[in-house]
């Protein structure tokens, strides 16, 4: 730890915002590949998930993903870490240490490990799922039964309802969030995820990943991550290790250096034509300007709350509970006529209320309001009370700020040079 | 067997309860050590073979082709060595569960899906963790159901055994064909099919209340 203070923080944020912060690192693993290859039969490539003299560090408390086509020895690199699979070359370091100097059964026990299919134990209760590494070191009962709970409540499960339920009752989020509870258990330093996230629906895996987000910045984990989707590399990572067939790493970066200053034209290619809009994806509602809108209370006055929004020169209201949380947008037009001032404010029944969270990326954010009516969104804080308004035009102008803010973008082919003439 | 004569008589059945419920109990006996020794042996057997699964091939071979003699024809084989004993009898009625059983406890564990299995390898669960904590409870629907089939064909195996002179239901059988005389014969054949609906009906409900988690679907 740097010693850094939130504001420290925060204004690191502002100033490169294309990178996440950086986790507070409590007992991150440092995990090191050196020349480390794995060859599959005789085949002089080494076959399909082979990997070739990879050297690769991860910083304690980095979520680095490592993304690339099918085939690209991404998934063998990860299980090398856990020893599920042994190189035929080089070591593998977990803290200083070569793992192929630990016993297998305990090495394991001290990583956590997510894949794409769960792979929950369809005969035990989620309660007995999330304690299986716990039971394997032997933990009292008493402090297995506290740490299961704890856990389920961290991944958004009520402990209550689900303790007792099979994984068959579960939906396919449900059981990717008993995946992820299960891996940190024990409180391991280093978690490994292959795929975790695959094998749900888009919405699911939006909200799993953001939710994810916020649970490693606050566990300070080391996370390795392998996926195929080069959105999930960006948004999730903190550092990105691009693989190209062959089981070589064609760039390691950190995804706002990737998108802004591809290696190759390989990984250019891989990022996609695109980039300018994924850097959408590395910014956050958070990093956005959010607008001040006139707001009305359920049941307060009409009156008064159309004159606020009168004065602000808004054709609509933002109605807010009486906790503070967003209900829906209230058109001016529609309160009740100057006779009846004091009539109270409803709820309005409109649906078309966005309410978008601070870790939410941009890029989510951006398509969230170019779906909705009225292209704007509620912005709320972690309790779901309202922060401000986030426009389109915020969204435009927070994208022109994290361009300024970084060198000219080399990537795109420069103009041909014609000597002599002037421009 | 005459024209006219009631099917079965009461009054036969009335002095022979002792009878039948002794024969009824060397039935139970006979099917349940053939049963308890033939599971022992498959499940030795199939842990081997999930250990090495070369060893599956011969294996079933050899119970494949126990199978398929004839069950008279192996009592007779069996005689001259072992004699009209309840050994000869069991040697066979074993003989028969094999193939069954191992093909359903093999079965049972490669059954186990494979992200599961990895899961259980990831978190570090030792070999013998995860054979007797994962695979063998989640292989369990599939064992029982191979006891289902082997308990119900031995059942019914058993009643050949008379003719060694090991007893069981068949004897009612064999009395009544050699006799002419339906009574014993449908005593007997009755009490062996409902052993057989009992025996099965009552390992279904074993394996329910085994595996609770298959129960409870989505």
């Amino acid at each position: 730890m740097s010693g850094a203070s939130p504001d420290d923080g925060a204004a690191a944020r502002a100033a490169a915002p294309s990178s996440h912060p950086a986790p507070r690192g409590r007992g991150g693993a440092t995990v090191e590949f050196r020349h480390v290859s794995k060859r599959f039969g005789p085949a002089a490539q080494g076959g399909p998930g082979a990997v070739n003299d990879l050297s690769l560090t991860l910083p304690p408390g980095e979520l680095c993903v490592l993304v690339g086509p099918s085939g690209c020895g991404k998934t063998t690199t990860l299980r090398m870490v856990n020893r599920l699979v042994e190189p035929t070359e080089g070591q593998v370091l977990l803290d200083g240490r070569d793992v192929a100097t630990v016993e297998p059964t305990a090495l394991r026990r001290q990583i956590g490990y997510v894949i794409q299919q769960v792979g929950l134990f369809p005969h035990q209760t989620i309660g007995e799922n999330v304690a299986t590494v716990p039971r394997l070191l032997g933990w009292p009962p008493a402090r297995i039964r506290a740490r299961v709970d704890e856990l389920l409540a961290l991944v958004g499960l009520d402990p209550a309802r689900m303790r007792e339920r099979y994984p068959a009752q579960l939906s396919g989020g449900e059981r990717q969030r008993v995946g992820v509870a299960r891996a940190m258990a024990a409180e391991p330093p280093l978690l490994l995820m292959d795929e975790p996230f695959g094998a749900v629906d888009p919405i699911v895996r939006a909200r799993l990943q953001d939710e994810f987000l916020r649970l490693h910045r606050d566990l300070g984990t080391t996370v390795l991550f392998v996926t195929h989707d080069v959105d999930e590399a960006i948004k999730l990572g903190t550092r990105v290790a691009v693989f190209q067939v062959g089981g070589r790493v064609a760039q390691y970066a950190p995804p706002g250096e990737l998108l802004a200053r591809p290696a190759n034209e390989f990984v250019a290619q891989f990022v996609g034509a695109d980039r300018g809009l994924k850097r959408l994806a590395l910014l956050r509602v958070g990093d956005a300007g959010l607008a001040d809108w006139p707001t009305a209370r359920v049941g307060e006055p009409a009156g008064a709350a159309g004159a606020r929004a009168t004065a602000a020169g808004a054709a609509h209201l933002l109605v807010l509970d009486g906790e503070g949380r967003p209900r829906g947008w209230l058109p001016v037009a529609a309160l009740p006529p100057d006779g009846a001032p004091d009539d109270a404010i409803n709820a309005p029944a409109d649906d078309g209320l966005v309410v978008l969270d601070t870790a939410t990326t941009l890029r989510d954010a951006l398509s969230l309001l170019l779906a909705s009516p009225l292209e704007r969104g509620a912005v709320v804080d972690g309790d779901g009370r309202y922060l401000g308004v986030l426009t389109m035009e915020a969204v435009a102008a927070a994208l022109r700020a994290a361009t300024a803010g970084e060198p000219a973008p080399d990537a795109a082919p420069p103009a041909p040079a014609t000597p002599g003439v002037p421009p | 067997m005459t024209p006219g004569e009631p099917l079965i008589s009461w009054d036969w059945v009335a002095s022979h309860l002792g009878d039948i419920a002794g024969r009824l109990g060397e039935h139970l006996l006979l099917t349940g050590l053939a049963i308890g020794i033939g599971f022992a042996l498959s499940f030795l057997l199939s842990i081997r073979i999930v250990q090495q699964p070369r060893l599956y091939t011969p294996v079933t071979w050899v119970t494949g082709v126990l199978y398929t003699i004839p069950s008279l024809a192996l009592f007779a084989l069996l005689v001259p060595v072992t004699g009209l004993s309840i050994a000869t009898a069991e040697i066979g009625l074993v003989s028969y569960t094999l193939l069954i059983l191992i093909r359903n406890i093999v079965g049972g564990i490669q059954g186990v899906p494979a992200d599961v299995r990895d899961a259980a390898i990831g978190m570090g669960y030792t070999p013998r963790q995860l054979l007797w904590r994962v695979e063998l409870p989640l292989a369990l629907p599939v064992i029982i159901a191979g006891l289902r089939v082997a308990t119900v064909t031995t059942i019914g195996l058993t009643t050949v055994t008379a003719l060694i002179g090991q007893g069981g239901l068949g004897y009612f059988i064999l009395e009544g064909i050699q006799r002419f005389f339906s009574t014993p014969l449908l005593v007997g054949a009755v009490l062996s099919v409902a052993l057989a609906v009992v025996a099965d009906a009552a390992l279904a409900l074993v394996q329910r209340w085994a595996t609770p988690w298959a129960r409870r679907g989505a």
